[in-house]
């Protein structure tokens, strides 16, 4: 330990690096990579196997990072599976059978995340209700919302949009393969990784995740800050919802639910905890991308599909096993010297 | 330093929530300096006392005054910004927080271009080992690690710093060695003595009687929400002082009571009292 408490040595040191809540993450994603990549050969490890398991990273990391940052805060948010469909529903419908601007039918889309995840934040800041049972409530209120609208409005449960060639290639185009989505995603995972590890507020959110109470002692705006994870949640959700009619030319009312245990799994894999405080935006995508190896790798490994979610469940299993031995390692340092 | 006013005083405060009074008539004061010890009994009113003067509650009757001035703390902030610091048991620190983001939650140093605001991890690193260093606890050197990591007295003592350094004048401390083991606790009260020297005024609420004789220079005991005994350093002896936090019960009664008992009862405690 004396070497390392030294002028701030930014050496990387072994110890060090097992400590970071990443490092589980960083190892379950190589080993599940080398598995398929044993499995699957060279066309798993050339680009059909690349684009195919980006393209599905993609849709679930853009939920699982705002997803991760309220968990980080201590909170859940199961609405994102309707949210989905909802936002989809509201583009197909105003740009498809009402044919309003490609950017007016996008930006409602939007704003039926953010308006849900306002209304989450406002439920959970404002009452005692847990989190976890706010948002599966708000999840079956806009669901039904979304299905007796589509009902209401056009009749039926799909409706489809055929966007303009600007709005298709910039949220709705393959490029050899690759969706247009990772970019969208790699773009969010740079906001969030500046909003949770550069800019100030991620403190606050660790804070808010650690001790609530304290948090707001310390004058930390916790309700404010809550609100705006839930609004960034369904903004996120939302945007996938968009990005899915783009590229799908559709908008269905079912669909969606999916994302709820796919978006957790992968934070949790990521090395976030469960009861928050602690999590990191690297462990969330490592989380993502090992999650989506399995999800595709099945298919080019030739296995039997339903085998990817025994691998889901161990992995997810191991990830929880080893985050908790990371809380456990962080909080019971004491008697070294 | 008497002839300066108190830098917080209560005057007959009394404090009642519908129909239950839980204190009366409390006067205490306390000076720049000078540490207070509040002694008490499990419900004998500390924690609605602490409450009262940290803001979370408003005195039913009677004045709470600073430097002599009248004083109302509607909200919990307006008695930290009057200076009025309260650290908890274990509260304010995030054990899976590093010591520099800790020591900094909710006033961030930040180093910004424009709308970017980034958060200046060395900055605070090692201002926090620094004052952290300076209440005398040298095992913390490095700003990265996890508070969950640290001792409890070191994690009381980060709160300590923490408050002194963002310019409390009061610090309430409450119960901060209730538990702790015996070296946990003596560093914890050395660190009561350096804010003391430091000059601030430290209100130090405590059962441990030993513990609030070591550093305190004036005492107030509490019994059912009322001061029932108010003297100052070597008035009375810890025995005294046991005595009358136990409401006037003999220690040394309720001793020999048990004892006589177990003579008579082939070693057994009598049955506790219901």
């Amino acid at each position: 330990m004396s070497s390392q408490n030294g002028n701030g040595s930014k050496g990387i040191s072994l110890g060090a690096l097992a400590r970071r809540p990443e490092t589980g993450s960083l190892i379950g994603f190589i080993v599940v990579y080398i598995f398929f990549a044993v499995l699957g050969g060279p066309v798993f490890l050339g680009l059909p196997g690349w684009s195919s398991w980006l393209n599905i990273a993609a849709e679930v990391g853009i939920i699982a990072l705002p997803v991760g940052l309220l968990m980080i805060a201590g909170e859940f948010d199961i609405s994102v599976g309707s949210i989905v469909p909802a936002a989809s529903m509201m583009t197909a419908m105003l740009g498809g059978h009402y044919d309003a601007p490609a950017i007016v039918a996008i930006l409602a889309g939007l704003g039926v995340g953010l308006t849900i995840g306002l209304v989450n934040g406002l439920l959970v800041t404002r009452t005692t209700i847990p989190s976890l049972i706010v948002t599966i409530g708000v999840m079956f209120a806009v669901m039904g919302l979304t299905l007796g609208f589509a009902v209401l409005v056009k009749g039926s449960t799909s409706v489809s949009y055929v966007p303009d060639p600007l709005t298709k290639s910039l949220m709705g185009q393959f490029v050899k393969g690759f969706s247009v989505s990772i970019f969208w995603w790699l773009g969010l995972v740079a906001v969030f990784f500046y909003a949770l590890h550069v800019s100030p507020w991620g403190n606050w959110i660790f804070a808010i995740g650690g001790d609530k109470e304290s948090a707001r002692n310390a004058g930390i705006p916790t309700s404010q800050m809550t609100i705006a994870l839930f609004m960034a949640s369904g903004f996120c959700a939302a945007l996938v919802g968009v990005l899915q009619v783009m590229t799908y030319q559709q908008a269905q009312v079912a669909g969606g639910q999916a994302f709820i245990f796919n978006s957790i799994m992968c934070v949790v894999i990521g090395g976030v905890l469960l009861t928050g405080g602690a999590g990191s935006i690297i462990g969330i995508l490592l989380g993502t991308m090992t999650f989506a190896v399995v999800n595709q790798g099945i298919f080019f490994a030739g296995l039997d599909p339903n085998i990817q979610f025994i691998i889901t469940g161990a992995l997810l299993l191991a990830a929880v096993l080893s985050n908790d031995r990371f809380r456990a390692m962080a909080t019971s340092a004491a008697a070294k010297k | 330093m008497s002839d300066k006013a108190p830098v917080l005083e209560m005057r007959n405060v009394d404090k009642s929530f519908g129909p239950i009074d839980v204190l009366h008539e409390i006067s205490l004061k306390v000076h720049e300096g000078e540490v207070l010890c509040l002694l008490g009994d499990n419900g004998a009113g500390k924690s609605t006392l602490i409450k009262t003067l940290s803001g979370v509650h408003q005195p039913t009757r009677g004045q709470m005054m600073m430097d002599g001035q009248e004083v109302r703390f509607p909200r919990p902030r307006d008695a930290q910004e009057m200076g009025i610091a309260t650290v908890h048991q274990f509260g304010g620190t995030y054990p899976l927080m590093s010591v520099g983001r800790n020591f900094f939650a909710g006033a961030e140093p930040t180093k910004g271009f424009g709308p970017f605001k980034v958060f200046d991890r060395q900055k605070a690193n090692q201002i926090a080992v620094e004052e952290v260093q300076k209440m005398g606890i040298t095992r913390i050197t490095d700003g990265d690690r996890l508070v969950g990591g640290l001792s409890g007295g070191e994690r009381q003592s980060l709160a300590i710093a923490r408050a002194v350094y963002f310019g409390a004048r009061v610090l309430i401390l409450d119960e901060p060695t209730a538990a702790l083991g015996v070296k946990q606790a003596a560093h914890v009260l050395r660190i009561v003595n350096e804010a003391k020297r430091r000059g601030l005024a430290v209100i130090f609420i405590t059962h441990q009687v030993m513990h609030a004789m070591a550093v305190g220079d004036h005492f107030a005991v509490l019994i059912r929400g009322a001061i029932a005994a108010d003297f100052r350093k070597g008035e009375k002896s810890r025995e005294e002082i046991a005595d009358l936090m136990a409401g006037g019960e003999s220690m040394a009664d309720l001793e020999a009571n048990i004892e006589g008992y177990m003579e008579t009862h082939d070693g057994h405690p009598p049955p506790p009292a219901h």
